[in-house]
């Protein structure tokens, strides 16, 4: 007490008061001066069904209507060659097509698209041959395209760990004055590995033109979205880092586009990074490999048909006249022919040349490599020859 | 044997004699679980769809529903905070059970392995001991798609303070699993994906007595040389043992079950009564457990020796496409190829 008084004393209170506290912020302490709202909207942002969709240009109704049916068909026939054995695994995003497809479209050329292994339609939306998008699938070869040439990173299996890489990546482009932009992919789950929030972090401190999209659908394999976060929304997530957060309908094709394109020209333009967390659902089971019926219920997949992105666009279409009986088969007519393409082309066995497996591992083949190389080309002519 | 007895008609013929029905590995692994739980209100899994789902090869299929999800938990999907949570949990004298998804998936989790779980005891001085299972599915030959294949012995048995074992029975796996468990130390218990499914008509009812970690078996008696291996390799090498039998080779066939403690005596006695020995597993040769096993073998055993320690393993490439991985993995005519350079002269 007696140190107390002696230091009221110093700062001369008058006697006998007594000294009021008045918290004040450590020294050090800075107010952050972004004037963005970093918040998420309370709701999802729907534009479909509502008075906002009028100001939507029709064009681009149309394409995305378009871009959707054919990335439905592509999600079956991917899913029927699964079943053929022509496919190791196919991970579909029946029902998710929305958010995959209206993002990928929000990019220009020069930007990169950061996938996650589910990624295969945001892939074949930026124009990715969609056999080349499905080598890792089918098992021929890891990556079958080159990453350079399509600004699209190999779809990533170790979840999340190409976040980090998007934000690198958009870093360097800064450095070097290119206005390129990275958008980088991660479901629900992926939220909550550690490379999520350093992929965060460093965007948001190095204010990298990064553009994170969450694909919210419900599920990490069997783990619902409540045994994953406490969080109010995975969009909240942001704020803590200094980043704004979005909540978007991700059935709602011209909602994602709308925000994803905000997103992308707010990174452009140098303002830094954004999380959008786009609500939507998984339709099928997580791969051909998984049995659903044992975490959800018949019930709820049904809700989810009722709000098919698919639908709720067509409808909308129709309802405005820009989209009839005529259109809808044009649309099902192109999905069609992509689909028997694909159909034909992945029923053709790939050839392989089982020396490749040392063709890549460094940019010059070792002595070591080379012996072994030369123990399989052995191999090889004896099967050969036998 | 494990899979001398497999198949629909050896299932139906062991139903008619009233014999128990075959068990999978992934039903004995899932068995030592239950009964360790059962036994010890500590132990404690967890994972990413351990629970509801039962895991993705379902080996922890029913935990949940029997002991609660306290006891078997869907973890949030993040490998680190798993084990990290575990070490927490075993300063809290808990014994944690975890599974790690796939073999690639276990990476984001070594930072815990490597600097708390393998060091905690050494560094408490005694005081603070990790009796924490990791568990992986490791290893190729199912098909699966990148970064489902690594065979990772290599970084685990590189790691002191870490106890690494794998079966390749299904016996086995119940056993090593109870002994992983009751062990007060870190277990990395490597589980080969692709004998998961091999079956035997081992009885939950009459478990096969657990021993302690680190004993190797011979499973094959044999006089002309000696196959060391371990895991998803052994019944590579007692297929090759049969094949070699119509040419004149006697091999015999050591089940490391454990690397780490390596079990010198069985294998050095083996050796010392063949004289030759190969060493097989699918990892990359190069730093594999290979080149250590062969440098124990020819430490202990030179004058025994009557010609080098060969190796045949993985290559030394990243895991290649499920299309091409055949050429990868190391099967029986590579095994054979070894044994035939075996009939090595000094100067040759
Ligand atoms: C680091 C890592 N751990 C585990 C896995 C295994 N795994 C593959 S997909 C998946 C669930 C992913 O869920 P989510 O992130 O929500 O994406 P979704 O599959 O729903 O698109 C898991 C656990 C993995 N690929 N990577």
């Amino acid at each position: 007490m007696d140190s107390l008084q002696q230091r009221s004393s110093t700062v001369q209170e008058p006697p006998g008061a007594v000294p009021a506290y008045r918290p004040t912020p450590p020294p050090a302490w800075q107010p952050r001066t972004d004037p963005a709202p970093l918040l998420p909207e309370t709701e999802p942002l729907r534009v479909l069904g509502t008075d906002a969709v009028a100001d939507a240009d029709p064009a681009l109704l149309l394409r995305l209507y378009a871009e959707l049916v054919r990335g439905r068909r592509y999600n079956t026939q991917a899913t029927a060659l699964t079943k053929q054995g022509r496919l190791a695994v196919y991970p579909s995003t029946t029902g998710q097509e929305a958010s995959e497809i209206a993002a990928a479209l929000a990019l220009e050329d020069r930007d990169w698209l950061f996938p996650s292994y589910r990624d295969t339609l945001a892939a074949v939306a930026r124009g990715l041959d969609p056999v080349q998008a499905l080598t890792l699938l089918r098992g021929d070869w890891h990556t079958g395209y080159d990453p350079r040439e399509h600004r699209i990173a190999p779809l990533c299996t170790p979840l999340a760990t190409q976040l980090p890489h998007a934000v690198g990546l958009a870093h360097a482009a800064r450095l070097k004055g290119d206005d390129v932009v990275a958008l980088a992919m991660v479901g629900d789950g992926g939220t909550s590995e550690g490379d999520f929030h350093e992929a965060l972090n460093f965007a948001a401190v190095w204010q990298a033109p990064v553009v994170f999209l969450v694909q919210n659908n419900g599920f990490a394999i069997s783990v619902p979205l409540a045994k994953q976060t406490a969080a109010p929304s995975l969009a909240h997530k942001a704020v803590g880092y200094g980043m704004p957060g979005r909540l978007v309908d991700g059935n709602d094709a011209v909602a994602v586009h709308q925000v994803l394109t905000e997103a992308v020209a707010r990174a452009r333009r140098g303002g830094g990074p954004t999380l959008v967390e786009a609500i939507t659902y998984r339709i099928d089971a997580h791969t051909n490999a998984d049995d659903a019926t044992r975490y959800r219920a018949a019930g709820e997949v049904e809700t989810w048909r009722a709000h098919d992105p698919i639908l709720i666009l067509e409808r909308e279409l129709t309802e405005r006249g820009l989209l009839d009986e005529d259109g809808k088969r044009a649309a099902a007519e192109a999905a069609e022919t992509m689909a028997a393409d694909l159909r034909e082309r992945m029923n053709a066995d790939p050839v392989l040349d089982p020396m490749d497996l040392f063709s890549h591992v460094y940019a010059e083949q070792t002595a070591q490599l080379r012996e072994q190389a030369a123990q399989l080309r052995a191999e090889l002519e004896a099967e050969g020859e036998a | 044997m494990t899979t001398a007895t497999t198949g629909p008609a050896a299932d139906r013929t062991a139903a008619k004699a009233g014999k128990p029905k075959p068990a999978t590995m992934a039903q004995a692994l899932q068995r030592a679980m239950r009964d360790a739980m059962a036994e010890d209100p500590t132990v404690h899994v967890m994972g990413e769809d351990v629970g509801t789902l039962g895991g993705v090869f379902r080996v922890t299929d029913g935990l949940a529903k029997e002991f609660g999800e306290d006891r078997c938990t869907d973890t949030p999907l993040a490998e680190a905070g798993i084990l990290g949570a575990a070490v927490g949990m075993a300063m809290y004298g808990l014994r944690p059970v975890v599974e790690m998804q796939f073999d690639a998936f276990a990476y984001p989790a070594f930072e815990q392995l490597i600097s708390h779980v393998a060091k905690m005891r050494n560094r408490t001085r005694g005081a603070m001991p990790m009796p924490i299972v990791i568990r992986v599915p490791y290893g190729g030959g199912i098909g699966g798609v990148e970064h489902h294949s690594d065979s990772s012995e290599a970084y685990y048995t590189a790691t002191p303070g870490l106890h690494v074992v794998t079966p390749a029975t299904v016996e086995d796996a119940y056993g090593l699993l109870r002994a992983a468990i009751a062990s007060d130390d870190p277990v990395v218990f490597l589980e080969p994906k692709r004998l998961y499914w091999s079956k035997s008509d081992w009885s939950p009812e009459a478990p096969t007595p657990v021993e302690p970690i680190g004993k190797a078996v011979v499973r094959r008696r044999g006089t002309g040389a000696t196959l060391i291996t371990y895991g998803p390799s052994v019944p590579v090498c007692l297929e090759a043992a049969e094949a070699a039998q119509a040419e004149g080779w006697d091999l015999e066939v050591v089940d490391l079950r454990s690397l780490v403690p390596f079990d010198d005596e069985t294998v050095c006695a083996s050796v010392r009564r063949t004289g030759r020995a190969v060493v097989v597993h699918e990892s990359a040769g190069f730093g594999g457990p290979g080149a250590e096993i062969a440098a124990r073998v020819t430490e202990r055993c030179f004058h025994h020796l009557e010609a080098p320690v060969l190796r045949v393993a993985g290559f030394d490439i990243p895991y290649p496409p499920p299309m091409l991985e055949r050429h990868h993995l190391p099967g029986v005519d590579r095994v054979l190829d070894a044994v035939a350079r075996l009939q090595w002269e000094a100067g040759s």
